[in-house]
């Protein structure tokens, strides 16, 4: 009832919605890049949405099953492949004991999620099963997959042969810019990100200020699971000021001493002393996540009245998936 | 209590900003108002930030917003009453903690050059840094490390220029005004002074539920807690070899 690592990843990792509770202790939330993403998966094979699941970034592992289950795959397209076949993305799968999972090559996107059916046998830390790499705790053994690692099922499923399920979930409405206002899926261009103004914007020149707002900036190749380097025009405060440290959250955008900017990601610290420009908010988070190396990003600001309703939105949207796949699920599988 | 200001930090976190230094006073009215919500907690927000001045909440927009039209406006007020209702409430005692510290040049890295910086002698340092009662002022960077002020100026020092790439877990280490002791082996730009034979942060100690845990100080993996109050005290390296930790009593009467 598992699936075994037969080749490791670069950085392949349990991850959940993320560990809360505990920031006041400095330990910091995890959680998956791509939320919406991790929860599309586990809606498919007719899990809780908050369900553990892998998550994968390229070179990703190789996988052997040696229990039959259903899987799906959502996220970043590693072009998959089951036993050598192609297997599409956002589709549930039916797969027999025996079968070889691996990713051929980046067709998009950065981080890609598999979820099996009922999850994998995972002790929590904290409430939460998500790893966090620094403590070495959570997730499985507090660390990145390794090759021989072994993940348990929690619920054995019955079959002998591979099969894709004739149905996909959509998922272009969470990476596209959906406007709540003109109920237009694409009412700003692509790589523009809309965010919450930060406490400290008002600290750039002019000049500045209108850079962030004007001047895409390119996503650095020192970028991980703490944090997006955001290079383009230096920033420019109008006097250098002392801030001292505060909370932060996973899409805060600190303006560094260099007059770069890097976006804070799922392993950020729980607080943080630069400045804060902005704050990328969750509806065009997952979006943002699956941008690779040297795509180029710009910025708007939306008020928070509007990034709670985008939220809401997808929130609802993926409830609806959930339930549709379950209905769809115990069609073939009463 | 009046708050300087109430802002968003993201659409799911609201900061309450209670002044502008690292100051005792200021730092009370956070822990005050930290204490007051942990005392009332509320099934909508998921996380309490205190740092020096401020107190970030962290909430769930779907939930509240099943009930209230404005996710943000319906915390603020909540805020604004917590801040309005804590000044009646009662604090915690303060909980007073008495670290060992081994000073020997084998763990205090920087100790000599600090103390040449600073035209004192080695002994000197020591007895500045064991001579204060310090205050947890705030947790983060690491799971579990604090804070710690204010740092006599005679003994302050700025980063290192290059942060080192591994520092031991348990080193006690200056920055600034600020005194911390690194909870995991990690890289860092502190003055590393000493080493403590106590673990700072224990990741297993803690009993795993499904919903959340034990929010209180007991039972979480980290030692120290905001609002604490620390004093250092000096061992032997004899001493730190042959440490009890099992058998020490942390808290000092």
């Amino acid at each position: 009832m598992s699936i075994e690592v037969i080749k490791a990843g670069i950085a392949d990792s349990v991850q959940d919605e993320g560990r809360f509770g505990f920031q006041h202790l400095g330990i910091n939330p995890n959680g998956a890049m791509d939320l919406n993403a991790m929860k599309i998966a586990n809606a498919l094979v007719g899990n809780k949405l908050n369900q553990a699941v892998i998550e994968m970034s390229f070179p990703a592992s190789v996988f052997r099953f040696t229990k039959a289950t259903i899987m799906a795959l959502s996220g970043a397209d590693f072009s998959a492949k089951l036993n050598g076949k192609n297997i599409p993305l956002n589709q549930p799968v039916r797969v027999a004991s025996g079968s070889e999972l691996k990713f051929t090559k980046v067709m998009s996107g950065a981080w890609c999620y598999l979820a099996v059916q009922g999850g994998f046998e995972i002790e929590g830390w904290l409430g939460s099963k998500s790893t966090n790499t620094k403590a070495k705790a959570g997730g499985y053994e507090g660390r990145f997959l390794k090759k021989g690692d072994v993940l348990s099922f929690n619920r054995e499923t019955d079959c002998t042969e591979t099969r894709v399920f004739p149905w996909r979930a959509n998922v272009l409405q969470y990476y596209m810019p959906w406007s709540v206002k003109t109920k237009n899926m694409k009412a700003l261009p692509s790589q523009t990100f809309r965010c919450i103004q930060g406490n400290e914007f008002d600290w750039l020149t002019k000049k500045s200020k209108q850079d962030f707002l004007k001047q895409p900036v390119a996503i650095s190749r020192q970028s991980d699971r703490m944090g997006y380097r955001l290079t383009g025009t230096p920033m420019k405060q109008t006097k250098r000021q002392e801030l001292l440290s505060t909370g932060v959250s996973f899409g805060t955008v600190q303006l560094l001493p260099n007059g770069e900017l890097i976006a804070l990601m799922a392993d950020h610290q729980t607080t943080g002393g630069y400045p804060r420009m902005a704050h990328i908010i969750a509806a065009d988070r997952s979006r943002l996540v699956q941008c690779r190396p040297n795509e180029r990003v710009s910025f708007s600001f939306v008020s928070v009245q509007e990034a709670e309703d985008l939220l809401l939105i997808q929130e609802r949207s993926l409830r609806q998936l959930q339930e549709a796949c379950k209905f769809k699920l115990r069609e073939i599988e009463p | 209590m009046k708050a300087l200001s109430i802002y968003p930090a993201s659409e799911n976190a609201l900061t309450v900003c209670l002044g502008d230094k690292m100051d005792a006073a200021i730092n009370d009215r956070v822990f005050i108002l930290f204490q007051y919500l942990q005392r009332h907690p509320n099934p909508f927000w998921k996380d309490l930030i205190p740092a020096y001045c401020t107190l970030t909440i962290v909430y769930d927009v779907d939930s509240i917003r099943k009930h209230h039209p404005s996710a943000c406006a319906w915390l603020r007020n909540e805020v604004e009453r917590a801040l309005y209702e804590c000044e009646e409430n009662e604090t915690l005692p303060v909980r007073k903690l008495h670290i060992p510290v081994c000073y020997d040049s084998e763990f205090g890295l920087d100790l000599k050059s600090l103390a040449k910086t600073n035209k004192l002698s080695v002994d000197q340092v020591i007895e500045l840094h064991t001579q204060q009662t310090y205050r947890v002022y705030m947790l983060g960077f690491l799971p579990g490390f604090a804070y710690m002020g204010i740092v006599n100026n005679k003994i302050s020092a700025p980063r290192l220029s290059a942060p080192r790439k591994h520092v031991p877990a348990g080193s006690v280490g200056i920055a600034g005004n600020q005194t911390g002791i690194y909870p995991l082996d990690s890289p860092g730009g502190w003055n590393i002074i000493g080493r403590t034979p106590l673990q700072l942060f224990t990741p297993m100690i803690s009993v795993n539920t499904d919903h959340g845990s034990d929010k209180n100080s007991e039972g979480t993996p980290v030692l120290l807690q905001p609002g604490d109050e620390v004093t250092f005290f000096p061992i032997t390296k004899e001493a730190f070899d042959s440490f009890d930790v099992q058998n020490f009593n942390l808290l000092s009467t």
